[in-house]
C-alpha cells in the first residue's frame, strides 16, 4: 500500500534534487530554472498528498494556483534568458557575477 | 510716550541705518540717525529737568515669566536715571554729529567702500544698549542692556576690521569684560536665589535682610551683603577698567576716536559707577564690600594718574585719565556718598568727552599722527581746538577759586569726591591716594596741553605745514560740551553735593531730621528752634528712606556727606595746591626747560621703564593667564581634538568600518549558487534552533 509517507519521501527527495541542482549547477542557467521548476513540483506533491490525506479540496486548489505561477515564473526566466544571451553572448553561470562585491 | 520715545530712536535709526542703507544712502544713515539722537536728546532733557524725584515705572511690555521669575520690561525713572539719561543722550547725540566730519575721510577703507552708515548704526545701537541699562527696571533688562554695550563696544574698537591691532584689542575688551561680567552674573544669581526676584523693588526691600543671611559660596560661609554687594563691583570693575581689570581700555583707543569719545569716556566705562550707585540698598549694607570699593578706586585713581604721566599718545593719556577719573567715582560711591559719585560722572561725562573729541580734532588735522613727540606749536593751526581743550584741562584739573563754590565743572566734582574722602572711614589712605592722583592729573594733563599746543612743530614738517582745524560739524560739539565743562559743576553743586536735605530732594530720598540733636521738630523747621543749629542746618537732617525709597539709598548712620562739609580747610585747598604743583611741573618740564624730562628719564630709568610698561601688567597678565590658556587651548587642540576627536572619527571612519567592508565585501561572490547555499544553510540553522527551543510554543 502506498502512503503518505511514501508521497513524503518523493517529494523531500525531489525539493533537495532541486537544491542541489541549484548550488551545484556551473555551467548552465536553464538548468537553475529546471531546478526551481522541480522544488515547486515537489510542493505541489505535497500538497496533493496531504490534500487527499486530510480530504481538504484546498491543497488541490491550492497546487493549480502554484503550478499557474510556476508557469508564469518560467517565461519571465526564459525571457531574461533570452534577453543575457543576447548581451553576453553566453549563459554560464560562473560567468553571472556581476553582482560581485 | 516720552520715555518710550527716548529709548527707542536710537534703536529704530539703528536698524535703518544698519540694513537700509543702501535705500536711504550713506548721507541719509547718518542725518537720520543724528536727527534721531538729537530727538531723544531733547526729550532726555525734558525728562530731567521736568522730574520731581519720585520714581516712576513705565511698563512697555511683559519679558519674562517663567516660574518664580517674573521680570516685566519696563523703564524705571529716577534721579538716577535721569541723569544718566542727560549724560548718555547728550554726549551721544553731539559724537553722532562730531562723526559726520570724523569720518568723512577714512584712508583704512577704499574711496568706494560704505562704512559710515556702519559706524552710525553701532553708535546709535550703542546707544540703545545704554539707554537700556540705565533704564532697566531688574537685573535681567540691565544685563541685557550691560552686554548690549559690551557688544556695541567690541564692534566700534574693532571698527578698523583691517588692522590686526584693533582686532586684538576688541578681542581683548570683550574677553576681559567677560571676567568682570562673569562675577556680574553671579551676583544677579546670588539675588534670585536669595530674594526670589529680579525686580529692583523686591531686591531693595530685602537689603537688611541679606546683611543678617549667611551663604556658602566656594566651600565657604560668606555674609550675602558683602558677597552680593562684592560679584556686582566686579562686574562693575570690568566695565569701567578698575585696576586688575584695566587693561582693556588703554588698547581700545584703537577705535575711532568719537567712539573713545562715547564709549570709552564719558558713558559705558562710567556702566559700573551707575550701577554701584543703584544697587546702593544692597551696597549700604555691605560695609567690608565698600570698603573693598573705595580701596580700588582710590588705587585705580593712583595707578592710572602714574602711568598717564608717561605716555606718548595722545589718546592713551587721556584714557588713563579716564580709568584713574573713575576710580575717584568709585571712591565717592564705595564711602556711601553716591550722590557725588554721580556728580562726578555728570561733570567728568562733560569734559572728558570734550578732551577726547578735541583730541581727535587735533588727530584729524594732523592726519591721523597720534604721537604727542609729533606735535608741538599747533596753538595758531587750531585755534579752535585749542581753546576747547584747555577748556577742559581747565575743568579736569580742578581750576576754581578756593574754599567758594565758583569754579570750573572738575573743581567742584573732584574736590567734593576729594572731600569725601577725608571725611569717609578710609580717611587717610583713599585721601592721600586721591590728591596725589589729582597732582598727577594736573601734570598730564597740562603736559599734553603744552606738547600739542606749545613750543615749537615737531616731526613731520610736511605735516605740520598742513595741519588744518576741523570743519564746523566737529567744532559745534566742542562748543556745546565746553558749556558743560565750566558750568555743570556750579549749577548743579547744591543739588549733589549740597547739604542733605537738598541731596535728599533732589534724589527723592526721604530724610529726616538727626536724632541726637534733640527731640526732632515736627515741620523741618528745626533750624530755627536750635541757635546751634541756625549756622549749620542741615546737620538736623539725616537720609530716612527705607531701602528702594528714592534713586538711592543712604544708611541713617552714614553721615558722610555732613561730614564731608565739615573737613579742615587745608583738605578742601589740598587739590587746589596739587593742581598748581602739577602744573607749574609741567611748565617747568615743557615749556621752560624741555631737555628736563629726558634727562629725568634718564637718571631714573627703571621709575620710568615701569610707568611707561603700564607697571608691566599686561606682561604679568601674558605670564600668568594669556599664555597658560594659549598652551592649554594649543594642548587641548592638538591633544584632544586634533588626536582625540579627529582620531576616533578618523579611525573609525578609516579604520574600523573599512575592514568589516572589505570581510562583508568577500562574501559577496556574485554567484547566484553561493547565495543559494547560504540561504539553505540559513533553513537548516533555523529549523534546528527551532527544534531546540520546542517549537512556536
Amino acid at each position: 500500500m502506498i502512503g503518505l509517507e511514501h508521497y513524503l519521501t518523493v517529494a523531500a527527495a525531489l525539493f533537495v534534487i532541486g537544491i542541489f541542482g541549484l548550488f551545484l549547477n556551473r555551467k548552465n542557467v536553464i538548468i537553475l530554472l529546471m531546478s526551481i521548476e522541480l522544488m515547486l513540483l515537489s510542493v505541489n506533491i505535497n500538497l496533493v498528498a496531504f490534500s487527499a490525506h486530510l480530504g481538504d479540496l484546498v491543497g488541490q486548489v491550492f497546487t493549480l494556483f502554484v503550478l499557474t505561477v510556476a508557469a508564469a515564473e518560467a517565461a519571465i526566466g526564459l525571457a531574461i534568458l533570452v534577453c543575457f544571451f543576447r548581451n553576453r553572448g553566453t549563459i554560464a553561470v560562473e560567468d553571472v557575477n556581476v553582482m560581485k562585491g | 510716550m516720552i520715555e518710550q520715545t527716548i529709548l527707542f530712536a536710537p534703536l529704530i535709526g539703528a536698524i535703518i541705518a544698519g540694513f537700509g542703507w543702501r535705500v536711504i544712502g550713506d548721507m541719509g544713515a547718518q542725518w537720520l540717525t543724528t536727527g534721531l539722537l538729537f530727538l531723544s536728546c531733547i526729550l532726555s532733557w525734558v525728562v530731567f529737568l521736568g522730574h520731581d524725584g519720585e520714581t516712576h515705572i513705565i511698563h512697555i511690555l511683559d519679558w519674562i515669566e517663567s516660574g518664580t521669575l517674573n521680570s516685566e520690561w519696563s523703564i524705571r525713572l529716577d534721579r538716577l536715571t535721569a541723569i544718566m539719561l542727560i549724560v548718555v543722550t547728550t554726549v551721544s547725540a553731539l559724537v553722532h554729529l562730531y562723526s559726520m566730519g570724523y569720518m568723512a575721510h577714512d584712508e583704512n577703507f577704499s574711496e568706494n567702500e560704505s562704512y559710515r552708515p556702519r559706524f552710525f548704526a553701532y553708535l546709535s545701537f550703542f546707544t540703545f544698549s545704554m539707554l537700556m541699562l540705565v533704564t532697566a527696571d531688574n537685573l535681567a533688562q540691565m544685563f541685557f542692556g550691560w552686554e548690549g554695550v559690551g557688544l556695541a563696544s567690541y564692534l566700534l574698537i574693532g571698527f578698523y576690521f583691517r588692522k590686526p591691532s584693533a582686532n586684538a584689542a576688541s578681542i581683548k575688551a570683550f574677553v576681559v569684560n567677560r571676567v568682570g561680567d562673569f562675577g556680574f552674573a553671579l551676583g544677579i544669581m546670588a539675588l534670585y536665589f536669595l530674594t526670589d526676584s529680579i525686580r529692583f523693588e523686591d531686591i531693595f526691600a530685602a537689603g537688611p535682610e541679606l546683611a543678617e543671611t549667611q551663604l556658602t559660596f566656594l566651600w565657604t560661609e560668606w555674609n550675602a551683603a558683602n558677597l552680593i554687594a562684592f560679584l556686582l563691583f566686579v562686574g562693575a570693575m570690568g566695565k569701567s577698567a578698575q585696576l586688575f581689570l584695566h587693561t582693556w581700555l588703554p588698547d581700545a583707543m584703537e577705535g575711532p576716536t568719537p567712539v573713545s569719545a562715547l564709549i570709552h569716556a564719558a558713558t559705558m566705562v562710567t556702566a559700573g559707577v551707575f550701577l554701584v550707585c543703584r544697587m546702593s540698598p544692597i551696597m549700604e549694607y555691605a560695609p567690608e564690600a565698600m570698603a573693598f570699593v573705595t580701596f580700588i578706586g582710590a588705587s585705580t585713581a593712583f595707578f592710572a594718574a602714574t602711568v598717564g604721566l608717561v605716555q606718548n599718545d595722545i589718546k592713551r593719556v587721556i584714557a588713563y585719565s579716564t580709568c584713574s577719573q573713575l576710580g575717584y567715582m568709585f571712591v565717592a560711591a564705595g564711602l556711601g556718598v553716591y550722590s557725588v559719585a554721580m556728580f562726578h560722572l555728570l561733570t567728568h561725562a562733560f569734559f572728558k568727552a570734550m578732551l577726547f573729541l578735541g583730541a581727535g580734532s587735533v588727530i584729524h588735522g594732523m592726519h591721523h599722527e597720534q604721537d604727542m613727540r609729533n606735535y608741538g606749536g599747533l596753538r595758531k593751526k587750531l585755534p579752535y581746538t585749542f581753546w576747547a581743550m584747555l577748556i577742559g584741562t581747565l575743568a579736569i584739573t580742578g581750576v576754581g577759586i578756593p574754599l567758594t563754590h565758583i569754579g570750573f565743572a572738575g573743581f567742584l566734582s573732584k574736590d567734593a569726591v576729594i572731600e569725601v574722602a577725608y571725611a569717609g572711614s578710609m580717611g587717610g589712605y583713599a585721601f592721600w591716594m586721591l590728591v596725589v592722583a589729582a597732582l598727577f592729573t594736573s601734570f598730564y594733563s597740562w603736559r599734553l596741553m603744552f606738547m600739542t599746543f606749545w613750543g615749537k612743530p615737531r616731526g613731520d614738517k610736511h605735516t605740520h605745514e598742513h595741519a588744518h582745524e576741523s570743519p564746523t560739524v566737529m567744532l559745534v560739539p566742542l562748543g556745546v560740551l565746553a558749556l558743560g565743562a565750566i558750568f555743570s559743576g556750579m549749577l548743579w553743586y547744591s543739588s549733589f553735593f549740597g547739604h542733605t536735605d537738598q541731596v535728599a530732594k533732589f534724589f527723592g530720598v526721604p530724610y529726616a531730621e538727626a536724632s541726637e540733636h534733640g527731640e526732632a521738630a515736627e515741620g523741618g523747621e528745626a533750624g530755627a528752634q536750635d541757635d546751634e543749629g541756625a549756622a549749620k542746618g542741615y546737620h538736623h537732617y539725616v537720609f530716612d528712606g527705607q531701602p528702594g525709597k528714592g534713586a538711592i539709598h543712604v544708611g541713617p548712620e552714614n553721615t558722610v556727606l555732613d561730614a564731608a562739609h565739615d573737613v579742615p580747610a587745608w583738605v578742601k585747598v589740598s587739590p587746589f595746591v596739587a593742581m598748581l604743583i602739577g602744573l607749574v611741573v609741567a611748565l617747568w618740564f615743557y615749556v621752560w626747560d624741555p631737555a628736563m624730562p629726558r634727562r629725568l628719564a634718564e637718571n631714573q630709568r627703571p621709575l620710568y621703564l615701569f610707568l611707561l610698561n603700564k607697571w608691566y601688567f599686561d606682561e604679568i597678565y601674558d605670564f600668568l593667564i594669556v599664555r597658560p590658556a594659549k598652551s592649554l587651548g594649543r594642548m587641548l587642540w592638538r591633544r584632544g581634538d586634533g588626536d582625540v576627536i579627529d582620531g576616533s572619527i578618523n579611525g573609525v571612519a578609516m579604520g574600523i568600518v573599512p575592514f568589516f567592508t572589505r570581510l562583508a565585501g568577500r562574501a559577496q561572490s556574485g554567484y547566484i549558487f553561493t547565495y543559494a547555499f547560504a540561504m539553505v544553510i540559513g533553513i537548516a540553522v533555523l529549523v534546528t534552533w527551532m527544534t531546540f527551543i520546542g517549537g512556536a510554543e
